[in-house]
């Protein structure tokens, strides 16, 4: 504890309540990373409320051919709106809440490096996003799709103020990730528990960690693009512009610069997660650690030399499709890793079905499918069939929902015990994972053949051809199967927070340190930290006749 | 592997152009690699989930902690299914997509919000939406942008292709087979970006050649006298239709709007929104937004005499 020199006194009273002024004014005001990390997670379930209604609402005009629910207008508003919230007022708050939360927790740190800056990110984080939604009221919101393509997101052929919120909101919000990347790089080099190296670090920190440096390497070029696309819009510059010398293809080589490592940042934190329940729930260390590890380092890296799958199309060459397309195939690789130890953990293990665990086993199924068919998108000549058809929204959709989401809900299930001292119903839990996890295969697994059929994205309605009105009817119903699921969740959420706290120190006898303080913890997490002597310091209290640090199997054994 | 979307076939269908079928061999070649490495992920955690459930035992299994082997294994057949994809990537890749060279195109095709424009420069004919290719011959395409991005996508014509402002793009194209071939802009490019559909019909190549003849000439000046269409006539000069509309063979030669010198041979207006007919033309030129919203047609205060004449005009197009 010598190496941490706290700058903010640490009460060791319990978190103010929200039912007197005070304790309201305490948490706005708060720059302790567990109530950070809560307003992190609400802030993203907010969110995920409004990007999913405007997914109902255009699975409800998409239910049938020809349909006049939504305006053309509405629905292109809608679908900008959808995904940029989904990528950046639910994956990037979820992800960094849970991180914020849990990153100092699990290596024995009684807060971040830099509270203010903490504060400072989420508060910047929240009001980009309403500033985002602001544009509804101020003239109509964005409707040039999340990565807004110039020139159509120029103000010759946008002309509501809706692309420059937009710029405007994601600068605010790439700052406030840039200032918790900083955080958790810091963090986590400075402020472990005695005893704990870096080999020694919890995946889930591992993967904040090595996530952090993507997320430094990838906003800038995402910051530096927005600035140009404003700089157009209200000062005439014409960086994208081609009529006037500028270049649409520019934007697009930016754009997706910051764009692909972006799918990475958000899936990295749930590889972690997986990589920390999938263990607990078997009851058995993960398997291979140093390959998950280094496969990290890997996708980390190779994530900077891939965005240019994004434009097979454009008509760039063979040569240059040629150097994207190995590249992305190569990234397969790690992941392919990845999911060969999280199952390769489970071999031989003694499996707990609880919720977090079937979200885990859901992750594994369905990222599997996101996988694969990311890999189709690296093979140039299949990429050239199936982009920018219904083949995509499928495919981004089994990664970000079935890929980042489970693993989100997997956590959430896992560390609400932590958070709240209770533990969520595992009837309604169960509950809740089944409807989702059907509904979202019905909703996008037929998307995989209207792509196919040649349905392309981004259409308010489609042409009743054959097939067509069928699939998309489905596709419509499994939309609704979710949203009763998400109903069912908040529906938990609400009576686990009217009962008396149930879940002690350790309900799921875990292994990384977080497990060892009260739950909920006190604003000073920790007074005294157990002995750090291997990646499962709990596991060695536990079974002093087995301990981690003595056991000559661990192939990798570090200092 | 991407089907015709004018028949009911799912799959294996039969592509139109020898470059799709390329496409469409290593679709399904890469498939079955898919579905195998899926089922096997899957089977083995529907094993595991049998074997490895806890049934309240006591006590915790044997810990293990990795397995060099085992991961080294799987990286290098890992490496290796992606290895040979890379390589048929690279001869599919090489053997499809040819460069343009030195050759001229056969066929411009310009993307305008939300309509296509295509020009034959061999023959100086231009039309819009409806683009006729001969069947057999290899042809180059040509494709430009007159505002933003837009991409020509025929699924059974296989590769998609990007329409760019200030870049030039090329696609080889060979119809196999005569037939109507439906496709539509793939790129989001603004409000009525659904309703850029494409319609392509493949012709033996005597029948193009006629069709192609047909288009060439000048509108039709059949004596109209005095009638409705006459007046339609004199109505599309003064109300400045001819701003934005070319019809070949009059005075009216704006490139905004589609041309529409044989407007009355088509099948459908709108890009494919709906049947070329009397009465469709009617409601359009009447209200064009409540038609098709967003789209640049001005709404002009016609009366419903002088629409009639319009369209009766317009009918006249052959």
């Amino acid at each position: 504890m010598n190496r941490q020199t706290t700058i903010i006194p640490e009460s060791e009273s319990s978190l103010p309540s929200l039912k007197t002024v005070d304790g309201a004014l305490q948490w706005l005001g708060s720059v302790d990373h567990k109530q950070i990390g809560i307003m992190y997670l609400v802030l993203a379930l907010f969110f995920f409320l409004i990007g999913g209604i405007e997914a109902l609402l255009m699975r409800t005009q998409l239910a049938q051919s020809g349909l006049n629910i939504l305006s053309p207008e509405t629905y292109n508003q809608f679908f900008t709106m959808h995904g940029t919230t989904m990528v950046f007022l639910v994956l990037m708050p979820g992800i960094i809440g849970l991180g914020t939360y849990f990153l100092p927790m699990m290596i024995g740190a009684n807060e971040m490096a830099f509270p203010r800056l903490n504060a400072l990110s989420f508060w910047v984080t929240f009001f980009g996003g309403f500033l985002l939604y602001f544009s509804f009221a101020a003239g109509g919101a964005p409707a040039m799709g999340w990565f807004s393509y110039a020139p159509l997101s120029e103000a010759n052929y946008s002309s509501t103020p809706g692309a420059s919120y937009y710029a405007l909101a994601l600068l605010l919000t790439g700052i406030g990730s840039v200032g918790a990347a900083l955080n958790f790089v810091v963090t986590t080099l400075r402020y472990r528990a005695p005893g704990m190296g870096m080999r020694d670090l919890p995946l889930f920190v591992w993967m904040v960690f090595v996530n952090a440096f993507i997320i430094l390497g990838a906003l800038p070029p995402l910051n530096a693009a927005l600035s140009m696309l404003l700089i157009d819009r209200l000062m005439d510059a014409h960086f994208f512009m081609p009529a006037s010398g500028g270049s649409a293809m520019l934007w697009q080589h930016v754009f997706w610069t910051f764009g692909h490592p972006e799918v990475y940042i958000t899936i990295l934190p749930a590889f972690g997660i997986m990589s920390e329940v999938i263990p607990v729930f078997s009851r058995k260390p993960i398997f291979g650690y140093a390959f998950v590890a280094a496969s990290t380092v890997a996708i980390a890296l190779l994530s900077f030399g891939v965005w240019a799958h994004h434009m097979f199309a454009t008509g760039m060459g063979n040569t240059v499709n040629s150097f994207f397309g190995a590249a992305s195939m190569l990234i397969g690789i790690p992941t392919g890793i990845k999911v060969i130890n999280w199952v390769g953990t489970m071999w031989g293990g003694s499996i707990r079905l609880t919720t977090a665990m079937l979200f885990c086993i859901a992750f594994l199924v369905d990222f599997t499918i996101g996988g694969l068919t990311g890999i189709a998108f690296a093979i140039v000549p299949i990429d050239w069939m199936v982009t920018d058809s219904y083949f995509v929204v499928a495919h981004i959709h089994y990664v970000f929902l079935g890929g980042s989401i489970f693993g989100v809900f997997a956590g959430i299930y896992y560390w609400f015990p932590k958070m709240s001292g209770r533990l969520l119903s595992e009837k309604w839990g169960k509950l809740m994972f089944w409807l989702f996890v059907i509904g979202f295969n019905l909703t996008f697994f037929v998307q995989h053949f209207l792509g196919l059929m040649g349905m392309p994205r981004r259409v308010f309605t489609y042409p009743d051809l054959p097939g067509f009105g069928t699939l998309n009817l489905i596709s419509t119903a499994g939309a609704f199967m979710m949203a009763i699921a998400v109903l069912v969740f908040l529906w938990n959420l609400w009576i686990t927070l009217k009962k008396q706290p149930d879940a002690g120190e350790d309900p799921w006898d875990a292994w990384t340190l977080e497990w060892a303080t009260s739950s909920p913890p006190k604003p000073k997490s920790f007074t005294r930290i157990p002995p750090v002597r291997s990646r499962r310091p709990l596991w060695d209290l536990k079974h002093p006749e087995n301990p981690d640090y003595k056991d000559s199997q661990q192939p990798e054994e570090s200092s | 592997m991407i089907c015709y979307l004018n028949s009911y076939y799912l799959f294996f269908s039969g592509s139109a152009t020898p470059g799709a079928d390329a496409l469409d061999t290593l679709f399904i070649y890469y498939l079955i690699a898919a579905v195998f490495v899926f089922l096997s992920v899957v089977g083995f955690i529907t094993y595991i989930l049998f074997k490895y459930r806890n049934r309240n035992k006591e006590g915790e299994p044997p810990q293990v902690y990795g397995s060099t082997k085992v991961e080294v294994s799987l990286t290098l057949l890992a490496t290796a299914l992606v290895g040979f994809f890379f390589y048929l990537t690279l001869i599919t890749m090489f053997k499809t997509n040819k460069p343009a060279g030195e050759h001229s195109p056969d066929l411009v095709i310009t993307g305008h919000q939300w309509w296509w424009e295509a020009r034959y420069p061999q023959s100086e004919v231009t039309t819009a939406n409806e683009i006729h290719v001969p069947v057999g011959k290899r042809i180059l395409l040509r494709f430009k942008s007159a505002d933003v991005i837009h991409s020509w996508w025929v699924p059974d014509f296989g590769q998609k292709m990007d329409v760019i402002p200030g870049k030039t793009n090329h696609l080889w194209l060979q119809v196999e087979k005569p037939g109507l071939y439906l496709g539509a802009c793939s790129e989001f490019c603004g409000a009525q970006h659904a309703w850029m559909r494409i319609r392509v019909i493949a012709q033996p190549p005597e029948e193009f050649r006629r069709w192609n003849r047909q288009q060439a000439k000048p509108a039709v000046s059949i004596a109209l006298g005095n009638s409705l269409a006459a007046l339609g006539k004199r109505l599309f000069s003064q109300k400045t239709c001819g701003n934005c509309h070319a019809i070949k063979g009059t005075k009216n030669s704006g490139s905004v709007g589609p041309d529409l010198t044989h407007l009355a041979s088509r099948q459908t207006l709108l890009t494919g929104k709906m049947a070329n007919t009397p009465e469709n033309l009617n409601r359009w030129i009447n209200d064009p937004q409540k038609v098709k919203a967003g789209a640049h047609m001005p709404r002009f205060i016609f009366d419903q005499k002088q629409v009639n004449a319009l369209v009766s005009y317009l009918e006249t197009l052959k």
